[in-house]
């Protein structure tokens, strides 16, 4: 595993408990500035909890996450506050506030904390729509009037408007059509590539892994084993093996490496 | 790529517009990151509303353009420039062009504005009818298969949902009987004490035992219960089934061949008319219990001289006059609250203006009922 000298994020020895349930036992991880970062896992091995762990959403019960070379465990609430600001999330099932349209949800973040009024919110939020592809009528949507490609779609440009060079997505492609996960795979290239983001997206599309990720980390037993796609394919870990060469895996693969 | 600069200080931001006639100049300097949306926008919106001619933008001590500003100063100048072909950027960002593109793609296309509006007094009036008579359609619809539900449970008993109702029970009943019990107390301790000031100028001191015996049966037991009632499992009921709907739960329910109305609202509606009654029981005695108390220790009535007086004041109606209308205000407060319930659709928001408008409703009813049970006793001479 290559030690980036700077990273973005590293989490060393961390241990995450509910009741007696243990998630995490010891996990390290280290994503480098720049890169696409996807954690992958089976079901309820704690995909999410890291991910609200490293937004100090959740204290860990030991062990410490670092962000941009700050301890998000030991920074004061009022801190993290600002600091997360940095961030851009988008969360598993989208989180937009429901009793906001999809323009008001991508300003109230403006609004908060750039001080930002009237018509510049307006251009902003048609900026951050458009960003995502949306087209300008579902600025006056309410988040139940949207498909749920376009809440994803509404998440993630609520999740830029602050113009963050951290991005965490939650299952950004689940739920939707190959096609439109396909399109949203080169959304994230093309945002990546122009606004020069860091991504850690949590994701078990196996077609986005291959065409978006520069490395994977999967969760086994509570730890983290980290590689290139095609050098984790190679690992002879048994549930590796089985996910990425399982019956639905060979055609992702076959094309991503082709 | 750079750490994260928390304290790291960039020059103030700044907008030099310099030179006139076909020829302008936009100097940019200092920090022009997302940060500074806010002040930049203000300098930007300061330029001069046209520039005709040339416009060569000065990008070289922009200090980590952001892309916010960047758009709006494109987007300023798109409106002030003759053509997009007079504007020369010097050193710009790279995300310009991405943005560029998104001009040219309409990305600014203004949203329409919300519907609705006014409109003149015959017009919202109208409108008003009609919603009205909308949501008493609904409302029917709602009662009807609420007796669906009922009359299914006649033949098949299992639609009754015995353990769910016992859970509402629970809930709405016994978990009730501590609050219930203190403020009946409380009331009827501060009427017989009112009371009792003014009999003592007429030396009739024992008519209190009347005053609360009539009046905490027939009135003050049913109605502070089924307000206290209201409030409690009222708000719960549609706080409980909007939630669900807004999760989908009652469509998922709807979906796997099960009512909604007969799972979440019957149980809830029959419980609170089972536990209702029981309450205004208890809320009766611990009223009677608040103004003896009072008579012994404060007027010192002996405890059989009280009880003969209660025998004496209480007609063999009075108490039924106020238990017969437990289950009546007990039916309005589970209607309503279910009713507000199932009606949420959509947002957090809807969830908060339907709870409220549960207990305010829910509260407003039982008090009408009062006052029609009060005319009908003094008709039927009850
Ligand atoms: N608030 C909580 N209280 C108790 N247990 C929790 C809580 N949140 C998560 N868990 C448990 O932690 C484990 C990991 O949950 P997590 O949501 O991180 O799963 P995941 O890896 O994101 O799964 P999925 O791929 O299904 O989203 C699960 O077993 C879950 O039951
Ligand atoms: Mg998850």
């Amino acid at each position: 595993m290559a030690e980036s000298p700077d990273p973005v994020i590293r989490v060393r020895g961390l241990v995450s408990r509910f009741g007696t349930q243990l998630i995490h036992d010891g996990l390290d991880m280290q994503v480098a500035a720049g890169e696409i970062f996807a954690i992958v896992g089976g079901s309820g091995t704690g995909k999410s909890v890291l991910m609200r762990t490293i937004l100090g959403l959740r204290r860990p019960e030991a062990g410490t996450v670092e962000v941009y070379g700050r301890n998000i465990g030991a920074l004061p609430r009022s801190e993290l506050g600002s600091f997360v600001q940095s961030f851009g999330v988008t969360f598993q099932n989208g989180a937009l506030i429901s009793s906001l349209t999809v323009a008001e949800n991508v300003q109230l973040p403006l609004r908060e904390y750039r001080g930002v009024r009237g018509t510049a919110l307006e251009e902003h939020s048609a900026l951050c729509l458009a960003m995502v592809g949306l087209p300008p009528q579902s600025a006056g949507k309410y988040p139940a009037q949207l498909s749920g490609g376009m809440i994803k779609r509404a998440a993630l440009a609520r999740a830029l408007a602050l113009e963050p060079k951290l991005l965490f997505l939650d299952k950004p492609t689940a739920g939707l059509d190959p096609i439109s996960a396909a399109a949203f795979d080169e959304l994230l290239l093309y945002l990546h590539a122009r606004l020069g983001l860091t991504v850690v997206m949590i994701t078990h599309d196996l077609d986005t892994l291959f065409r978006t990720c520069d490395r994977i980390g999967v969760i086994l037993d509570g730890a983290m084993l980290c590689g290139t796609p095609s050098g984790l394919a190679a690992n002879p870990q048994p549930w590796i093996q089985a996910y990425f060469h399982g019956p639905r895996a060979r055609a992702a693969a076959g094309e991503g490496h082709g | 790529m750079p750490r994260h600069p928390p304290t790291d200080e960039p020059g103030v931001s700044s907008l030099a517009l310099e030179g006139g006639g076909g020829a302008w100049r936009l100097v940019l300097g200092g920090d022009w990151s997302a940060r500074e949306l806010g002040p930049l926008r203000v300098l930007i919106d300061a330029l001069p509303p046209t520039l005709p001619g040339a416009v060569t933008c000065d990008w070289s001590a922009a200090e980590s353009p952001g892309i916010g500003p960047t758009w709006a100063l494109l987007n300023h100048l798109a409106r002030a420039c003759a053509s997009p072909l007079s504007v020369q950027h010097l050193n710009p960002p790279r995300h310009i062009a991405f943005l560029e593109d998104l001009r040219a793609g309409g990305g600014t296309a203004p949203h329409p504005a919300e519907a609705g509006g006014a409109g003149r007094p015959v017009e919202r009036l109208g409108r008003w009818v009609l919603a009205q008579s909308e949501q008493t359609r609904l409302f029917a619809e709602f009662l009807g298969r609420i007796i669906t539900v009922l009359g299914r449970a006649v033949l098949h008993p299992r639609a009754l949902r015995v353990p769910s109702l016992t859970r509402h029970l629970y809930e709405t009943g016994v978990t009730a009987i501590p609050i219930v019990s203190l403020i009946a107390f409380l009331i009827s301790v501060i009427v017989a004490y009112l009371g009792a000031q003014q009999l003592r100028l007429f030396g009739a001191d024992i008519f209190v035992v009347d005053l609360i015996a009539i009046s905490v049966l027939r009135e003050m037991g049913v109605l502070l219960t089924a307000i206290i009632v209201a409030g409690r499992s009222g708000s719960a009921f549609a706080a409980e089934i909007g939630v669900m709907r807004l999760n989908e739960e009652t469509d998922a329910l709807q979906a796997m061949g099960m009512d909604p109305i007969e799972l979440l609202v019957v149980p809830r509606v029959l419980a609170l008319i089972l536990a209702l009654p029981l309450l205004t029981v208890i809320a009766d005695a611990m009223g009677i219990a608040g103004g003896g108390l009072l008579a012994h220790f404060q007027l010192h009535i002996p405890w059989p001289q009280f009880i003969g007086r209660l025998h004496a004041a209480i007609a063999p109606t009075t108490f039924w006059a106020g238990l017969i209308k437990a289950p009546v205000f007990a039916a309005l407060i589970g209607l309503v609250g279910t009713y507000r319930g199932m009606r949420v659709r959509d947002s957090a928001r809807e969830l908060g203006r339907l709870t409220t408008l549960a207990v305010v409703q829910s509260i407003f009813l039982v008090i009408f009922a009062d006052a029609l049970f009060a005319i009908l006793y003094v008709r039927l001479d009850f």
